[in-house]
């Protein structure tokens, strides 16, 4: 894989940004405000931290994504369609009937989906099985990573599986909470505090990095933090904003669940700066 | 019992059980822990009841193919899901009232995934005895039922229970293995064959037959002793794989008695019986009565419990009675 500058990758996330909203506003359903802040985070996965076969999605070795907050899977397909995995003709079938592209992560319709997540709270525990696998064979030499909601993580079963991995040391798993502030019925904080979220996760045996997850550097910096952690999983808390990158759409709910009109989606492409809705 | 060193549990075996009797959670257990040997992809996952699951055998024998996740079902499920995708072959066991408790995980990571995880649920039914509901399967058959994908295996006695878990090893897809708490009276011979997916005519009756799976077998083939000693002719069919149901050999033994009784340690909602209602539905002549447990469970022996529901030999023969009496009637008045 060529090796991009911090300049190309955050380009390419503008990218994700943009493919995101025309697949949810041709879809005329979607989340958009969960995808637009997970960008750079899939931008850096996919583009400089996994290693992976575009074209051998079962290839033992690759390195394991799960998208445990399954609703922002637009910049997920994205993701998976610039990176050459898939055409980028299907992103226009999002949420249609027989599409691969399902409104939440599909594994058995869509190989490159590691596992299927929607249902929130999940996804860490299949991750903590996939690391584990790893740790029993020595076989395939992979890392295993998993994103997760803010909202996402209030639910129990993330702290058993942040439990398990605490306990059984699981350094090649990387949780990254994608630490947007906002839920769908408002903000994080007033809803259900996850505060001091750094200790709660240090205190479950994890190695932590607070970082700015909009900010590319920051990301590899954080990715590089996780390899050179050897005894304990990692959790990158990334600190970024719902709806980045549109104006109207950050720092809010209301976009949390809602898709753009033409209007609206004219608007949001060009403050993304990656031309008009050319697509649609 | 051959419990081992670590634990300290032990199986009550029922009073008018034979010598060669065990509870099928046994068999599973001493199965796996061979099946260990030759199956390296194999691996057992356990909530903090392997004493009682009986998959403390296997941990001792592959300690490193163990994993324990403690009280912990939700995870222990999705972990199992994962394992499962990197090509692992879990196992995972717990009560069959936990696993059914954690259906969410189980439609979202195992069954919406096909995700190869075979899940024991052990203590079935009220025959889980003196704990009372709280450890008592009694949903678990309905829930699973319910994934298109899942199938479910409930063995009758010992060698079936080894057969399955044999059986399960190498079968591919989100599976079902409903076990027992107590210790089950022999049917079948050592060198019985178990064939997924098909019923067994254990006896053959012409005034009704009564389709069993699991731990109420035996007592239903009892039951139709007593039956047969006050003139009625009751066959009895053990149904060890409840999905995908032997729908057939159901349509030709309901088509020559044209009764029949489901009975099952179970709820009467969603189980065995419901399985047999809709496989029999579209027979119009055919007649079904599901003889299952009604309301929650309580504590108490196995045996006392068993007398309790009518799930004993005499409760199965005086339910099937019950059920025949507009026909006794009409053969004594006629």
């Amino acid at each position: 894989m060529v090796v991009l500058s911090t300049k190309e990758l955050s380009g390419l996330a503008q990218e994700l940004r943009a493919d995101s909203l025309k697949m949810i506003a041709t879809a005329v359903s979607g989340h958009p405000g969960g995808s637009l802040s997970a960008a750079e985070i899939l931008a850096t996965l996919y583009f400089k931290e996994l290693g992976f076969r575009a074209q051998e999605p079962s290839w033992p070795g690759r390195d394991r994504f799960i998208l445990s907050k399954g609703h922002a899977v637009p910049v997920l397909y994205a993701a998976l369609c610039r990176a050459g995995c898939i055409e980028e003709e299907e992103l226009s079938t999002l949420r249609s009937i027989d599409s691969r592209l399902q409104g939440h992560p599909d594994h058995v319709r869509l190989p490159w989906i590691e596992a299927a997540t929607g249902s929130l709270g999940q996804g860490l525990s299949v991750s903590v099985g996939m690391a584990l696998a790893e740790k029993l064979d020595n076989e395939n030499n992979y890392r295993t990573y998993c994103l997760m909601g803010d909202g996402e993580i209030q639910a129990g079963q993330v702290w058993e599986a942040a439990m398990s991995a605490g306990n059984f040391g699981l350094a090649k798993l990387t949780g990254i909470v994608d630490y947007n502030k906002v839920q769908l019925d408002g903000r994080v904080a007033n809803i259900m505090d996850l505060e001091p979220l750094a200790d709660k996760w240090q205190a479950f045996g994890w190695h932590v990095v607070d970082v700015d997850g909009n900010d590319i550097d920051s990301l590899l910096a954080a990715y590089d933090s996780a390899r050179a952690n050897d005894e304990k999983p990692t959790v990158i808390i990334a600190q970024t904003i719902k709806g980045k990158g549109v104006s109207f759409m950050e720092d809010t709910h209301a976009w949390h669940g809602k898709a753009p009109d033409d209007n609206e989606l004219e608007q949001a492409l060009l403050e993304l700066g990656v031309g008009a809705a050319q697509d649609n | 019992m051959s419990s081992s060193k670590h634990c300290s549990n032990s199986v009550l075996a029922p009073r008018r059980t034979t010598e060669m009797a065990k509870a099928t959670r046994v068999a599973f257990g001493e199965a796996l822990a061979r099946l260990g040997a030759t199956h390296e992809n194999v691996v057992v996952v356990d909530g903090d009841l392997s004493c009682s699951t009986n998959t403390r055998k296997f941990s001792e024998q592959f300690p490193d193919r163990f994993i324990q996740l403690g009280i912990a079902e939700g995870n222990m499920v999705g972990v199992a899901a994962g394992l499962a995708m990197a090509g692992k072959v879990p196992f995972v066991s717990s009560f069959a009232c936990f696993l059914a408790g954690r259906f969410e995980q189980i439609r979202m990571s195992v069954g919406y995934n096909n995700a190869n995880v075979c899940l024991v649920g052990t203590h079935a039914g009220v025959g889980t005895g003196e704990d009372g509901y709280s450890q008592m399967g009694l949903e678990d058959v309905a829930l699973m039922r319910s994934l298109p994908n899942m199938v479910v295996l409930q063995p009758a006695d010992a060698v079936e229970a080894e057969r399955a878990t044999e059986f399960l090893a190498d079968y591919v897809g989100p599976a079902y293995l409903r076990l027992t708490r107590q210790a089950l009276p022999d049917i079948f011979d050592a060198d019985y064959s178990f064939e997924f997916g098909k019923g067994i005519r254990l006896r053959e009756g012409k005034d009704l037959v009564l389709v069993a799976s699991g731990g109420v077998v035996a007592n239903c083939l009892e039951a139709a002793e007593l039956l047969a000693a006050g003139g009625l002719d009751a066959g009895v069919v053990n149904i060890h794989t409840i999905k995908p149901l032997d729908e057939q050999l159901l349509r030709e033994v309901a088509s020559n008695t044209s009764r029949v009784m489901t009975v099952e340690d179970h709820g009467v909602v969603g189980g065995l019986g419901s399985a047999v209602v809709e496989a029999l539905s579209e027979m119009p002549d055919v007649v079904v009565r599901r003889h299952g447990v009604l309301g929650y469970g309580e504590s108490g022996t196995q045996v006392d419990l068993y007398a309790r529901h009518m799930l004993d030999a005499a409760g199965i023969a005086e339910a099937a009675r019950r059920f025949l009496a507009p026909d006794v009637e009409a053969v004594a008045t006629g």
